[in-house]
């Protein structure tokens, strides 16, 4: 049976949840699709207080700004309808979307379609990378906020972004000690406030340096580090041993671009957005007409610019599918303002590079 | 290095080893290592190799990253029972 809906958002993290509520506001029906047994995407497992604007919940902690986004969507109980523990497994032409939910398959048609997947975290290859012990970020941070389980005594971080050092911290006040904090890069890659954090708290960071192996039998006990020079080879005789019973990998995010691209939608791979992202117009759409995208999905950023991309698309969609905002145009400029205001600074260099080179500017710099 | 001890692909228990004795012999693509390997075709759908392996690729071919084309994705995202597509078929007529 075919189920027809006005708009369908794959994905309730902050850039679903957004988009939801701002369609909803204009008038649109609206169904979300949430693969976990609940909606909030990673804000339900971050128990740190988020930087950015007012607009975005500056101050607030993640979980907290979940519930706020939760909320917000549960004011329009008429209007938006949520499915959770629910998969999207197929994108065909035609808005057409095939669902896997506790063992049944169905298939939904829209009107439009706002596509915010989010992203899936990287992986490192190195000796015994296998070994029971070793975690992505991602899975650290669900055991230990989300669980209230430790990972493990005593760890080492691999990647200083701003998941690794907060992370991190968050591990410390877990009880956890963290024995060093690994980055192969000749600097740190998130914001030096975190990473002071670790400093002063007697964490060292060792730069230029990364996981050669780990060594155990049946779990972690040991790693062993190396630097690596500037053409990041490693340099033998670096060697060091740091005893532990955990690994903490956070070497980036890249974005779950899966359903965009079996639907044939142009792509491009640009490494400064995490992978495959793809091609899109001032609205947030794709090659494929109705059919948005929102969040780390377009390139890997941060919850706040998730948010206001949702809002922003879900304005565009509402607008396609016929219900016209009464402030459309007041918020639209607003959301674009934001955007570009969150990634004028030096920490936004990454995506500004990344957006000149997804419109074809290949020696964006 | 024991590359035969560093897992590229979790899902299908494919090591470096494995992934760099077919590179030499010629597979330099993703799509015939994926058929040679079933690299990429486990339950994560090549959430975690295929990052790993593009870029073995460009170090390999000595190609930006840019240049190693990822395969083609189909559907189903997830391994979804016969037996709920069949009763979902039905459903429909």
């Amino acid at each position: 049976m075919m189920t027809n809906k006005e708009l369908i958002i794959i994905g309730g993290g902050p850039a679903g949840l957004t988009a939801a509520k701002m369609a909803a506001e204009a008038g649109c029906q609206v169904l979300i699709i949430e693969r976990s047994p609940a909606l909030g995407g990673q804000l339900i497992k971050q128990t740190h207080k988020f930087f950015g604007s007012e607009l975005t919940y500056a101050k607030t902690r993640g979980f907290d700004i979940a519930k706020l986004l939760i909320d917000d969507v549960m004011k329009f109980k008429d209007k938006i309808e949520i499915m959770c523990d629910a998969t999207v497994v197929g994108l065909y032409p035609n808005h057409e979307i095939t669902v896997y939910q506790k063992g049944v398959y169905s298939k939904f048609k829209a009107t439009a379609i706002i596509t915010a997947t989010g992203a899936s975290e990287k992986f490192l290859a190195f000796e015994n990378n296998d070994l029971p012990g070793i975690y992505g970020a991602g899975a650290v941070q669900t055991l230990m906020n989300l669980y209230g389980v430790l990972p493990g005594q005593s760890i080492v971080m691999v990647g200083s972004g701003n998941i690794g050092l907060i992370v991190s911290y968050q591990l410390m006040q877990a009880g956890v000690k963290v024995k060093a904090l690994l980055e192969a890069a000749p600097k740190i890659g998130g914001y030096l406030v975190h990473a002071s954090k670790l400093r002063r708290l007697g964490v060292p960071i060792y730069t230029s340096t990364t996981i050669k192996k780990a060594i155990g039998k049946d779990f972690v006990e040991q790693i062993e580090t190396v630097e690596l020079n500037e053409k990041w080879e490693m340099v033998s005789g670096t060697e060091k041993l740091i005893d532990v019973d955990a690994v903490c990998i956070s070497v980036g995010l890249s974005p779950l671009h899966q359903l965009l691209s079996m639907a044939a939608v142009e792509m491009k791979f640009v490494n400064e957005l995490g992978g495959m992202v793809p091609l899109i117009n001032e609205n947030h759409e794709t090659s494929y007409p109705n059919l948005f995208v929102a969040g780390d999905v377009i390139g890997i950023e941060e919850a706040s610019s998730a948010m206001i991309e949702g809002y922003l698309v879900g304005l565009i969609a509402a607008n396609r599918i016929g219900y016209h905002h009464p402030h459309y145009e007041t918020l639209l400029q607003s959301y674009h303002d934001q955007l570009s205001n969150l990634r004028s600074g030096p920490f936004g260099a990454k995506t500004r590079i990344g957006l000149a080179k997804l419109r074809g500017e290949t020696h964006a710099r | 290095m024991s590359k035969k001890d560093i897992i590229v692909c979790r899902c299908e228990d494919i090591s470096l080893a494995e992934l760099h004795t077919l590179m030499e012999q010629g597979f330099t693509s993703i799509e015939d290592l994926k058929r040679q390997l079933r690299v990429g075709m486990g339950p994560c759908q090549g959430a975690t190799c295929l990052p790993i392996i593009q870029r073995e690729l460009s170090i390999f071919l000595k190609k930006p990253i840019e240049e190693i084309p990822l395969p083609t994705v189909r559907p189903l995202t997830i391994g979804v029972p016969l037996k709920a597509i069949a009763r979902g078929a039905k459903n429909e007529k």
